[in-house]
């Protein structure tokens, strides 16, 4: 069992990679560097592979039993020092541990993550050969490999907000790879800062969930939630679980915080393929499946979920309709796919959205490789209105593209087929069909991912050639290095989907099979625990035998083909000034969705603070500053004029006490006698020879008096 | 001419002590004025002298104890007057006026 119970070397592989680039990697020679970054890359997908292999061994005897290493105390101990009061009073201690959990949907991720990593990291040293700052690439793609490891595989929700934080912080530096680019800069800070209100969210969830269960760890947050004791619907817990989901949609690109994937697309190929379609945009559905039976416990979370994703799913897909980048038509192909995977988590089917993820992961790596080299073919052209006909020149990146196309478009026996009919059939049948409308919208957009995919395909590959001689001359297949992963892909993106052959048509549905037990409803919990296999097992057969599924899967793929068909019809001879057939039928419509439907613009006036009317900034910036000048001016001011007319009255009181006080009623007395008396004083005047003689003269008197009586 | 009887002492008595005032009240200089002051007890002492070949020598004792008390108000005046000079630097009476209010 040593690979198991070493799991916690799987992501220092790529950290120990990403250090050396950090330390040595400016005097290492590209061949050192391949060997160390890729090396360490594919070390860490074998060690992956035994290590899950090591699992299903360890949990033979009761499916889904979660493997759990604790390496180290990270957050808190267990001495009472950093202790809090939970909601009902008690204390618990915070506690979270550098810990490592595998089970069934780990084991997933960990599997693709790493095989689609380390091929994507052989393809980078093919597509990135003539890039300044080799090295540097290579560091970031190790250190957002060691992130992404420790998000999947971290056994708490603080350790995976540390894994959440490292990929997004990856994502940045790579977006702003070519940081000398104004465009890649911003769009770089547009990611990180979008990503920042996401990451607000899922820590007020986390706070949220620790305060309410007392604990971080995914095992026992599960536990409790499945213990009975909550009501389904218990309010905190759907505040924490929508604050979750506000985390999921800045890190998968929902609505509303889709904005910054289409952006994100200024980053190198290899890191669109890597981090913005298959890993890191994934995060968010790893995080609400990790949290299922929170969400299970929230209606109101689950619907949220639904509706979000649909809404994405549609939304994004008719944008992806007219875009002429070839890269941001697949980024909105991404933000509409992952929009199927949260309609999947919302309707309850969570296994159908992993699914989902894992096929996406193969195809849409695929595609972008593909469109990375489609891109290095042609000189770095980026826009499909001046490719066409390349089908010839690059055969290998055609066919594999292809192969790609029919996965997405959902067309059988290719991966997505499997994975987005189950979550239709799941979206029409679950809940007793209260999601049906979703069914719908999710199946208009299953018509409008087939029509803008073969659009990029016949825009790219077929037609007319549209490009200037000098790039035309310069055409070229790209090397080994580029087109083995791209061919190692392709196998996956047709085989992915066979791990998950419904039963309907003959299939054992092995990955639902392998995901049960971490999916269990709340009611099967109660049953005996070891027979929660096969519960799930027999209820999923008598769901499948619905005949309206294979009507619905009948209609689904119908809808693949007419999107191919349309595509095929408007897009097979275009050339040069080719009309884009939305363009012709419906201009204004066209023009809303070339422009995304003003989302950022709307966002420029909402929230970024741009636009402003005269000197008045609108949106929430110009709501801050008019707080602002409320601030410094009302209240500052009611505060300031409360000092003055202190500070007034207090010149008035002053003046009262000193004229009126001293002046009139205490000196007033004192000048009164003053002036009264001085007729007084006039008698007084000092000179004793006056004063002798007014004796004299009185003496003199009373004599004459009394003389003459 | 008659013989010099009492009245006579009595005028002479009155005029000396009408010389006296007069000094006291005229004179500034302080010494003067204590010198006036004797001369008004002199005239009274004479009164006294002159009544008591009338009445008895009740008057000459109360002279004797006049001259005594002249000599001791001098004494006092005087020192009085030398305190003062060295004070003010004057002896002149009219520059004497902070008995006042």
């Amino acid at each position: 069992m040593f690979f198991l119970t070493h799991i916690w070397l799987i992501p220092l592989l790529p950290a120990f990679g990403a250090a050396t680039m950090f330390f040595f990697g400016r005097k290492l020679q590209k061949a050192t560097v391949n060997a160390i970054c890729v090396g360490v890359v594919v070390l860490a997908f074998l060690f992956a592979c035994s290590a899950v292999w090591q699992y299903t061994d360890y949990a033979h005897d009761k499916p889904g039993k979660p493997y759990q290493t604790i390496v180290y105390t990270w957050l808190g101990t267990d001495t009472g020092q950093m202790n809090y009061v939970m909601r009902d009073g008690k204390p618990a201690p915070f506690q979270a541990d550098v810990g490592f959990l595998l089970d069934p949907l780990s084991s997933i991720w960990l599997l693709f993550v790493t095989g689609v990593g380390a091929l994507i990291h052989i393809y980078s040293t093919g597509y990135m050969a003539h890039e300044h700052g080799y090295y540097r690439f290579f560091g970031y793609l190790n250190l957002f490999m060691f992130s992404m490891l420790t998000l999947i595989l971290g056994n708490n929700y603080a350790l995976m907000f540390v894994g959440w934080e490292g990929v997004g912080l990856c994502s940045y530096l790579l977006i702003g790879f070519y940081f000398h680019r104004h465009s890649a800069s911003t769009a770089a800070n547009k990611a990180f800062i979008v990503n920042r209100i996401g990451d607000a969210g899922f820590l007020l969830g986390m706070f949220t969930i620790a305060w309410y269960f007392g604990s971080l760890r995914f095992t026992e947050v599960t536990h409790l939630a499945r213990s009975g004791h909550f009501a389904i619907g218990d309010p905190i817990i759907t505040g924490a679980t929508l604050l979750l989901f506000v985390g999921a949609c800045g890190k998968s690109a929902q609505i509303p915080l889709y904005v910054w994937l289409p952006d994100a697309m200024e980053g190198p190929t290899p890191v669109s393929a890597l981090i913005h379609a298959a890993t890191m945009v994934t995060a968010g559905v790893y995080m609400v499946a990790r949290s299922n039976a929170l969400f299970v416990l929230a209606p109101t979370s689950m619907k949220t979920v639904a509706i979000v994703g649909t809404l994405t799913a549609i939304f994004a897909a008719s944008i992806g309709l007219v875009q002429n980048d070839i890269k941001r038509v697949l980024a909105y192909s991404t933000v509409s796919q992952l929009g199927y995977m949260f309609l999947a988590l919302g309707v309850g089917a969570f296994s159908a959205g992993v699914f989902h993820v894992f096929t996406h992961a193969f195809f849409k790596a695929l595609l972008f490789l593909g469109s990375g080299s489609v891109i290095h073919a042609m000189s770095g052209e980026q826009d499909m209105r001046n490719m066409g006909d390349l089908h010839k020149r690059i055969p290998i990146t055609h066919w594999t593209m292809f192969i790609a196309t029919f996965a997405i478009a959902g067309i059988p026996p290719f991966a997505g087929f499997f994975s987005k009919d189950e979550i239709l059939w799941q979206a029409w049948s679950s809940e007793g069909g209260a999601y049906r409308l979703l069914w719908f919208v999710g199946f208009i957009t299953a018509l409008m991912t087939a029509f803008y995919m073969f659009r990029l395909m016949f825009l790219t590959f077929h037609g007319r050639p549209r490009m200037t001689h000098e790039v035309e001359h310069h055409i070229h297949e790209s090397p080994k290095s580029m087109t083995v992963p791209l061919v190692i892909l392709a196998v996956c993106a047709v085989g992915a989907g066979w791990l998950g052959w419904p039963h309907s048509i003959g299939g054992s549905d092995h990955f639902a099979k392998f995901l049960d037990p971490v999916f269990a409803r709340e009611a099967k919990v109660f049953q005996e625990e070891g027979k929660i296999a096969q519960l799930a097992a027999g209820e999923r057969e008598e769901e499948h035998t619905s005949p309206i599924e294979y009507g619905l899967m009948f209609l689904s793929v119908g809808a693949a083909v007419t999107g191919w068909g349309m595509a095929w019809r408007a897009y097979r001879h275009a050339d040069k000034g080719y009309v884009e057939p939305i363009a012709a039928g419906a201009p204004p419509l066209y023009d809303v969705l070339y422009h995304k439907y003003y989302v950022d613009e709307g966002y420029d006036y909402a929230f970024t603070g741009r636009r402003k009317l005269g000197e008045v900034r609108l949106g929430v910036m110009g709501l801050g500053e008019a707080a602002s000048w409320f601030d410094s001016h009302i209240i500052d001011g009611i505060v300031n004029g409360t000092g003055w007319a202190t500070r007034a009255f207090g010149t008035l009181s002053s003046w009262w006490d000193k004229w009126i006080i001293d002046g009139v009623l205490v000196n007033g007395p004192a000048i009164l006698s003053r002036m009264l008396s001085y007729p007084v004083r006039l008698l007084e005047w000092g000179l004793v020879q006056w004063y002798a003689l007014v004796m004299v003269m009185g003496l003199v008197g009373f004599v004459a008096y009394y003389a003459w009586r | 001419m008659a013989p010099i009887g009492t009245l006579h002492y009595l005028v002479t008595a009155a005029a000396l002590f009408i010389l006296g005032v007069i000094g006291v009240l005229t004179r500034r200089n302080v010494v003067i004025i204590l010198m006036s002051i004797e001369l008004i007890l002199n005239a009274v002492n004479l009164n006294l002298v002159a009544f008591s070949r009338l009445w008895g020598l009740h008057g000459q004792v109360f002279a004797i104890f006049v001259i005594t008390d002249a000599a001791a108000e001098a004494a006092v005046g005087l020192g009085i007057l030398i305190a003062f000079f060295r004070n003010k630097e004057t002896v002149n009476v009219d520059e004497v006026d902070l008995l006042k209010w």
